[in-house]
């Protein structure tokens, strides 16, 4: 038994090791019988080829060890796989909602975040969707990965180990800036789980926008600093001459309080030039976007 | 063999027909110049798709620099389509079974030889579709081969036309099989039994039922993307009452199926190689022949090892992973057989079957790396990294792909009637073995380690290994680029080859190289 980072990647190791093993075998078995073959029969040492027959009892034997063999291969891909799937009913619930292309992670108690913070200890059960096309959340450390699928709840559960920090990727191909959307798994002890979890924002100027920036995923593809992504900047844009595209009719607007909220609630209404058209619509309330917009403000 | 080729007529490239110039060649229905234009077109693919191929590798050493990240999207989506639709599925039975499929069987031609020249223009007509959703507005398709809704639903490239041409694409495959089908049970000659039928036949009967019966469901599944992206009707799209899986499901009761339309003929020229240069009968005729109609239908059940980690339940997924292991049996007492051919046998070893061997090994590796996949819980961490792109690379390019190569130097001398310098063809061979097993095996280590496949960029950790697959790369390159200039050259400077250079024992060894227009001047009786 493999021990790993996470309770589930120890069990995967140590039945991908089992299987590989027993595939190597196969394979050495299988090379080196065909290099004997080729060598000793080669036709300069053997210029007459011997007589063979067909081999009844030995057809059988090599398909019926194989397939024994196999059914072997499956039992140890299988016997673990009820476990990791079925998650304990005293599994901390944590909501994960994906998008082109950030992550979302909402807790019990409301809060949410780009990066997913989970104490030691204490098992946790993802529940993801998606809100457009198909995503898939991937802890490579932790050995699971399970497909969101827009209108359905998928799920998948483990246990840290250990305290650390770990990659989570997309890996399933979803567009344009699919390999960017990369976010991090910090497992904690349960104290300082629990300081994170109880802890308020602070309240800080615009602290608050950028939060809700950090939680919605706007920041995927939009920058704080003044390098463009897959959309502009914040930084500057509050009050300043943007060129849009509105219904296909090139104007310049200047970006006041009113068209940043447009943008926010009806991203395809005017698209600015040199960016494409395909932010999707994100549920705010009035007062979400308010402090959004005084966060762009202080970007000035 | 000069005093027999006097008893025949012209070889079929003298024998133009009504027209002449190119229209001698679109307009025939001579299977052998059919299978001759099949060959050129997928060889060119081939040639693109290496190029594109060779250029995502590029971009992955230095990412950013050489493609941008859209124009990376679209060219592993193109390299992808290019070579699975209008390469290795259409393949072997195209090219070399239209070739050889009625010759192994005593016959003049295939059963519906205009069918047969429709299923060529069709193949045209599609290919000439995907190539124009490259050049118009919108742009070539981003969305990968697979088509995965509801992405291919929404993104702005040009996908409803280039799905336009892979749907047409597959009657060109549908009409195939059903010719293969139908030449194989009406046109074999007196005596030909089953059990007498070369197995490069019985694997291309097995992989005609598999066209006509799987090819379908695919043209339905393009339908509703068209319809989907056309008019709004959202089969796939929850917000509509749609199921993203379902599209999974429906892609993949093709896609699956269609894994062993490349692979199955394939088997069935190693299966025709081997005992050749061992000198020997094959070892277990029938059962290499029951393997292969295992495989074709075993094969049918397999789909939802695509989607262990879709959100299919997890009743389906072991049920799937079950029969997947079932599967590989067939492919082991195949390899078995195989290997048991060369014993006491007195092996020649002549460029041909340098290739088949290394198909014997590629392919081992391609077909066990996919038992370490359809395992349910190592599945769950390779799924969707470069493990898998490492598998299927094994199982198409160094099952199927390396077939290609196989049948080219073995039937080489029969198609063009030229003899190629066997030097050349192993020293292509030695680097592109090298080049190959470098540029792969690099990507299960990656797979293992979590690099996600369809990433235009990764973490600094990933960097190494992948220089080294992309340094493989331009080695595998070298060596395709040593066979390819070796045939050619040969094409036009070749020596004279025999109508029965390597000793083979199959029909269209007894014919004249290359062989006359009507094959046989009388249908041969077998004893």
């Amino acid at each position: 038994m493999v021990l790993g980072p996470s309770n589930i990647a120890g069990k995967i190791e140590t039945s991908f090791l089992i299987v590989v093993s027993a595939c190597v075998v196969l394979l050495v078995a299988v090379t080196v019988t065909m290099l004997v073959f080729l060598y000793r029969y080669n036709r300069k040492r053997h210029p007459v080829p011997g007589e063979t027959r067909e081999n009844i009892p030995l057809e059988i034997i090599w398909t019926v060890i194989p397939t024994i063999l196999v059914i072997f291969m499956f039992y140890f891909g299988w016997v673990d796989f009820d476990y990791i799937r079925n998650p304990p009913k005293d599994a901390m619930n944590v909501d994960v909602i994906s998008r082109q292309w950030s992550w979302t992670f909402r807790y019990k108690n409301g809060k949410q975040s780009d990066t997913l913070r989970v104490p030691v200890g204490q098992p946790v059960k993802l529940t993801l969707t998606s809100e457009d096309v198909l995503h898939c959340l991937f802890i490579p450390a932790y050995r699971v990965k399970e497909d969101c699928v827009p209108g359905l709840k998928t799920h998948l559960w483990f246990t840290a180990n250990e305290a650390g920090t770990y990659n989570i990727f997309c890996t399933e191909y979803c567009g344009l800036e699919h390999s960017h959307m990369i976010s991090k798994l910090i497992t904690m002890s349960a104290a300082e789980f629990s300081a994170w979890y109880q802890s308020k924002p602070e309240a800080k100027a615009g602290q608050k926008g950028l939060d809700l920036l950090q939680s919605k995923g706007c920041l995927g593809c939009h920058t704080t600093d003044g390098t463009p992504k897959v959309g502009p900047t914040f930084k500057g844009l509050y009050e300043r001459k943007v060129t849009v595209s509105t219904q296909g009719k090139e104007r310049t607007i200047v970006a006041d309080e009113e068209y940043l909220k447009r943008a926010v609630l009806d991203p395809g209404s005017d698209v600015v030039k040199g960016f494409p058209n395909i932010m999707p619509k994100m549920p705010v309330s009035e007062d979400e976007l308010k402090e959004i917009v005084n966060y762009i403000e202080t970007l000035k | 063999m000069e005093n027999n080729a006097a008893d025949y007529e012209n070889s079929f490239y003298q024998e133009k027909g009504r027209y002449n110039g190119v229209l001698s060649w679109l307009m025939s229905t001579d299977h052998k110049r059919i299978g001759i234009q099949y060959l050129a077109a997928i060889l060119t693919f081939f040639s693109i798709g290496v190029m594109l191929g060779l250029l995502v590798r590029l971009s992955l050493i230095a990412p950013g620099k050489i493609l941008s990240q859209n124009t990376y999207n679209q060219v592993f989506s193109v390299h992808g389509i290019l070579m699975i639709f209008l390469f290795i599925i259409p393949g072997v039975p195209v090219a070399f079974g239209n070739f050889f499929l009625p010759i192994m069987i005593g016959a003049r031609d295939v059963a519906f030889p205009r069918l047969n020249r429709l299923t060529w223009w069709l193949y045209l007509a599609g290919a000439a579709l995907v190539a124009l959703s490259l050049f118009t507005s919108g742009g070539p398709p981003d969305t990968g081969w697979t088509f995965y809704a509801p992405y291919s639903i929404r993104a702005q490239a040009n996908i409803t036309l280039a799905v336009t041409g892979v749907f047409v694409l597959g009657f060109s495959s549908i009409l195939t099989g059903l010719n293969f089908v139908t030449t194989i049970h009406r046109l074999r000659a007196p005596g030909m039994t089953w059990f007498k039928l070369p197995l490069f036949v019985w694997t291309l009967y097995a992989t005609g039922w598999v066209q006509m019966l799987a090819t379908p469901v695919l043209a339905i599944t393009l339908v509703f993307i068209i319809l989907g992206r056309v008019f709004g009707v959202g089969f796939f799209d929850p917000s509509r009452g749609g199921d993203p899986i379902l599209y999974e499901h429906l892609f993949w009761t093709y896609s699956h199926p269609a894994v062993y339309i490349m692979v199955l003929p394939a088997m069935g020229i190693i299966s025709e190689v081997i005992p050749v240069f061992a000198r020997k009968k094959i070892f277990g005729y029938k059962a290499v022949a029951y393997s292969a109609l295992g495989i074709a239908s075993v094969g049918y059940f397999v789909w939802g090892h695509h989607m262990f980690t879709s959100g299919m339940s997890d009743t389906a997924r072991i049920i799937f992973s079950f029969i997947t292991f079932l599967v590989a049996v067939p492919s082991g007492i195949k390899i078995f057989n195989w290997v048991a051919t060369l014993y006491k046998g007195s092996i020649m070893p002549n460029a041909p079957l340098y290739f088949a061997l290394s198909f014997i090994f590629l392919f081992s590796i391609g077909g066990l790396t996919g038992l370490i996949i359809g395992s349910l819980a190592p599945n769950l961490h390779l799924h969707g990294t470069y493990f898998i792109v490492a598998h299927f690379h094994y199982v198409m390019f160094g099952g199927a792909g390396f077939a290609i190569l196989t049948a080219l130097h073995y039937w080489f001398p029969k198609m063009f009637g030229k003899m190629y310098p066997e030097k050349p063809a192993k020293v292509g061979w030695f680097i592109l073995f090298i080049g190959f097993n470098l540029l792969y095996f690099s990507m299960f280590i990656l797979g293992y380690r979590g690099m996600p496949r369809r990433y235009f960029d990764y973490p600094p950790e990933y960097f190494n290994l992948h220089l080294i697959s992309t340094i493989g790369s331009w080695i595998l390159a070298i060596g395709l680029l040593v066979i390819l200039v070796n045939l050619l050259r040969a094409l036009f400077r070749g020596t004279q080859a025999p109508s029965d250079p390597w000793g083979g024992k199959t029909l269209e060894w007894k014919i004249a190289s290359p062989p006359p227009a009507e094959n046989f001047h009388e249908i041969p009786e077998i004893k």
